[in-house]
């Protein structure tokens, strides 16, 4: 290795009873990219937070280019050169691109702003890092890949020689990741030295050069990305060998809900556009595309938050009206919104009542709510499903996203729905909840449950779903039979390619 | 230094918080009295001479808290719900004036029985009404309410003044713009003989503990909780957000609303613009002191009144100004803010 720029060093830290950094040293190279890899909470945020001056860490040091930063101080950091992207943008919506990466460069006592130099520099920096943006677009318009770049940018306006970026795929599609991919490594080429944090293996295999592991707050390996496989990394994360489950051949039953020519339209917009589907009973059925191509008002619609404009859904061989979100519950439709913090739980609010709150009906008489057996049903699905971190009247904001995910799951799939629609059920978690959620999708497919699972991860859905359908720009494709498909194929269908195809059966 | 979110908050914790914030406020409303030339702890020992000393001062302590406790929770209910009226004040007086022109008018001559429970409705249906329209313009063109609710109290105001200068004037109050007296069977029955404390009190903690009930124990309750806390939450779950705020709305706005009810034919008999000595605004401050808990509400309100009433007696007989009260009761929501602050968070170096 060359010249080391960053230096972390017997660095602990300890939050009340827990330790989440327990005696951890990392050091990076210039022009390397090392990999901080670990589930949810095994304490790669916090090491980073300690490297950027956020939390002052009990024992240890951290030192760039030789020089040793003075504990809790983010502005000594990014004075030495360490630039932080966030995995929650810290930039200003309705400022523009430029005003966004010069603010906090220029003193608040100078009454000018030499804006005409801080364009050029911008400029610069975006050709030589090939990041395209306008410097005069608002930031608010930006998609999120885009606004991630200005994010980088202003790191690198900051004149940053080490860079941590903090879960940068989270927020990305398929294909901005990969673009952001080869945007690091051609700044690691000009002499950048990244730090990226993920839980993803994938990417770190295919992005890293060295990749340490935590676990638990402890670095538990380094290794060399070629001296290392995706199982070895997965057992190293995980603390034991995990396997993704893999789905059983079986037969589907009869036709429980038929979409035939749905549109929904809303702010003048065409949101869905004539779609056909059908879902059988002991089926997955996989939706896969691009996100933002009309997933989430597929699944609103079927979740009955959303009316449509026209076209017939038929359930249990039933047409009607549109489908409230009581009509789903009561009819038996499990429902696992996209994004479980906004739509799946009220953080405030105790996991007891969460687990009965879309069915009130059911725990109440009288309009009074039966609390006794509220919380009977959380602890239920708290045992079955094997929530751990809480009990059923403590909050449910403190359980970490995968047991908040699997009681989510618990509260579909304790009663046995007849249909479950699934959107993004892994998203943001780790390898072993993952596998968590994967096998209770594919325990209730075989109990007879017509799954719908809406997903943008193809691995997922190659490795769950019996049919795919690709939705591009709010039009469904016919369906292919996964044994039928490969990735590429898969990938055509996304673009929208598939003329002449027709139903698979 | 830097705050972290508490993980769990000890009910010690969640009831030491309002006592803490009351006893650093009345300290550093103590370093204002040292400052006017008065005796501290002598000043202290006065407020609560005056407000509890007799028995005419303890029943004129309670009478001021009956309105409190009935506007505070108008603020609380609606706050809950993440619906921000600031419109009590304008509520009250609609309700006070509707029911003294219902009694005068419409009622006059019906039995108390009858008559009261009908002009309570009345003056909350007013109320109501107030608070409907700015509901309406948020749920229909996204304005936001505090603004409107804020301004409709000028406007509720004027309104009264208007009215009781003009039609509603009483022709034998030698010219003085007030209404006319509502009816005598329309009056209130005394809790204590030969003082002005009312039934109204009573009314107001049943209420306070309808309150906690429905919010705790009902399907309405648990839905309206979650459609404060996480409105698309709330919609995912099935719970009708346009109707909860609308049942919210017209639950805050009626207490509002008979809040001015109540006042006007417990204590005076009849509106003039000066009825209200801000129990609207003032409601505000009991919820936010309360943490926005129903029956937290009852003893703030207990609280704000007997600063009030006891600071004016200690003004009045040390010579020190009035003012001191208002600081107090505003000392003490501040540090009620940063206690609660410090409930839910803490700090690490």
């Amino acid at each position: 290795m060359t010249d080391i720029v960053l230096d972390i060093r017997n660095v602990s830290k300890r939050f009340g009873d827990n330790l989440a950094n327990d005696d951890i040293s990392l050091s990076l190279g210039k022009g390397e990219i090392a990999a901080l890899l670990g589930e949810n909470g095994a304490g790669k945020t916090t090491l980073m937070s300690i490297l950027f001056g956020h939390y002052v860490p009990d024992t240890g040091s951290v030192s760039v280019m030789g020089q040793t930063l003075p504990p809790g101080k983010p502005r000594a950091a990014i004075r030495a050169g360490v630039g932080m992207v966030h995995q929650h943008f810290s930039l200003a919506p309705n400022l523009t691109v430029l005003e966004n990466v010069m603010t906090g460069t220029e003193s608040l006592w100078s009454f000018g702003s030499n804006v005409s130099a801080g364009r050029k520099k911008l400029i610069e920096i975006s050709q030589r890092f090939g990041l395209k943006v306008d410097p005069d677009a608002r930031l608010g318009d930006l998609s999120v890949g885009e606004q991630q770049r200005v994010e980088i940018l202003k790191a690198l306006y900051n004149d940053a020689r080490i860079l941590v970026l903090d879960e940068p795929t989270a927020v990305l599609t398929k294909l901005e990741a990969e673009t952001l991919f080869s945007t690091l490594k051609d700044m690691a080429r000009q002499g950048l030295s990244l730090i990226f944090i993920s839980h993803k293996l994938d990417e770190v295999m295919a992005t890293a050069d060295r990749i340490v592991v935590l676990r638990g707050g402890r670095q538990v390996a380094e290794r060399k990305v070629g001296d290392t496989s995706k199982a070895e990394l997965a057992e190293l994360m995980v603390g034991r060998k995990v396997t993704r489950p893999v789905r059983e051949a079986s037969t589907p039953g009869e036709v429980v809900l038929e979409a035939a020519g749905i549109t929904v339209r809303s702010g003048g917009v065409d949101r869905l556009k004539a779609i056909d589907f059908r879902l059988r009973a002991g089926e997955v059925l996989g939706i896969i595309g691009v996100s933002g191509n009309g997933q989430a008002v597929l699944a609103q619609l079927l979740s009955g938050t959303i009316g449509r404009s026209a076209g017939d859904l038929v359930l249990f061989g039933k047409g009607g009206g549109d489908l409230t979100v009581a009509d789903a519950v009561s009819s038996g439709i499990g429902r696992i919104p996209e994004d479980r913090n906004r739509d799946g739980a009220i953080g405030e609010m105790a996991i007891w009542e969460n687990a009965v709150l879309e069915r009130l009906p059911e725990f109440s008489k009288g309009g009074l709510v039966d609390r006794k057996a509220g919380i009977a049903f959380a602890t239920r699905i708290i045992e079955g499903f094997d929530v751990r971190g809480g009990s059923p009247t403590s909050r449910i904001r403190l359980l970490s996203g995968g047991n908040m995910q699997k009681l989510i799951l618990g509260r579909n799939l304790i009663e046995h729905p007849k249909i479950l629609l699934a959107a993004q059920p892994a998203r943001g978690l780790d390898e072993g909840a993952v596998a968590a959620v994967h096998e209770r999708i594919l325990e209730a497919r075989k109990a007879g449950t017509a799954v719908l699972l809406i997903s943008e991860d193809l691995d997922e859905v190659m490795a769950l779903a019996d049919r795919i359908q690709a939705i591009v720009g709010g039009r469904l494709s016919p369906s292919v039979n996964a044994e039928d498909v490969d990735a590429q194929r898969l990938g055509l269908m996304m673009a929208g390619e598939w003329e002449g195809a027709t139903d698979a059966v | 230094m830097r705050f972290e979110r508490r993980e769990h908050r000890s009910t010690l914790l969640v009831i030491a918080t309002p006592i803490l914030a009351v006893i650093a406020a009345l300290a550093i409303a103590g370093l204002l009295i040292a400052a006017a030339g008065a005796p501290v702890f002598e000043a202290y020992w006065k407020i609560l001479t005056s407000a509890f000393g007799s028995r005419l001062s303890a029943t004129e302590t309670l009478t001021r808290a009956s309105p409190l406790i009935l506007t505070g929770l108008a603020a609380a209910v609606a706050f809950r719900a993440r619906l921000w009226n600031i419109g009590g004040e304008g509520q009250f007086y609609l309700g006070a004036i509707a029911a003294a022109a219902a009694s005068a008018h419409l009622f006059a001559g019906l039995p108390s029985l009858l008559q009261i429970p009908l002009l309570f409705v009345v003056g909350a249906f007013a109320g109501m009404v107030l608070l409907l329209i700015p509901l309406w313009l948020r749920l229909r063109f996204s304005v936001d309410e505090v603004v409107t609710t804020l301004l409709l109290n000028f406007v509720a105001l004027l309104f009264v003044s208007m009215l009781i200068d003009g039609v509603l004037k009483d022709p034998a109050a030698f010219g003085w713009p007030q209404s006319e007296a509502v009816d005598a069977a329309a009056r209130l029955p005394k809790m204590l003989a030969r003082s002005r404390l009312h039934i109204g009190l009573g009314i107001a903690v049943v209420i306070a503990f309808l309150i906690y009930f429905v919010q705790t124990r009902t399907v309405f309750g648990v839905q309206s909780r979650a459609a404060g806390l996480n409105p698309s939450g709330a919609v995912f779950a099935g719970v009708p957000l346009g109707r909860t705020l609308v049942i919210v709305a017209m639950i805050s706005g009626g207490l509002a609303g008979l809040a001015g009810t109540i006042e006007v034919l417990g204590v005076k008999g009849y509106v003039t613009t000066d009825l209200s000595p801000g129990y609207g605004y003032s409601g505000i401050v009991v919820a936010m002191l309360a943490n926005l808990n129903p029956l937290g509400v009852v003893l703030a309100a207990l609280f704000t009144a007997t600063m009030f009433v006891g600071a004016d007696g200690m003004s009045r007989s040390m010579g020190i100004p009035t003012y001191i009260a208002d600081v107090t009761v505003a000392l003490s929501l501040l540090s009620m803010l940063v206690a609660v602050f410090f409930t839910q968070y803490r700090i690490r170096r």
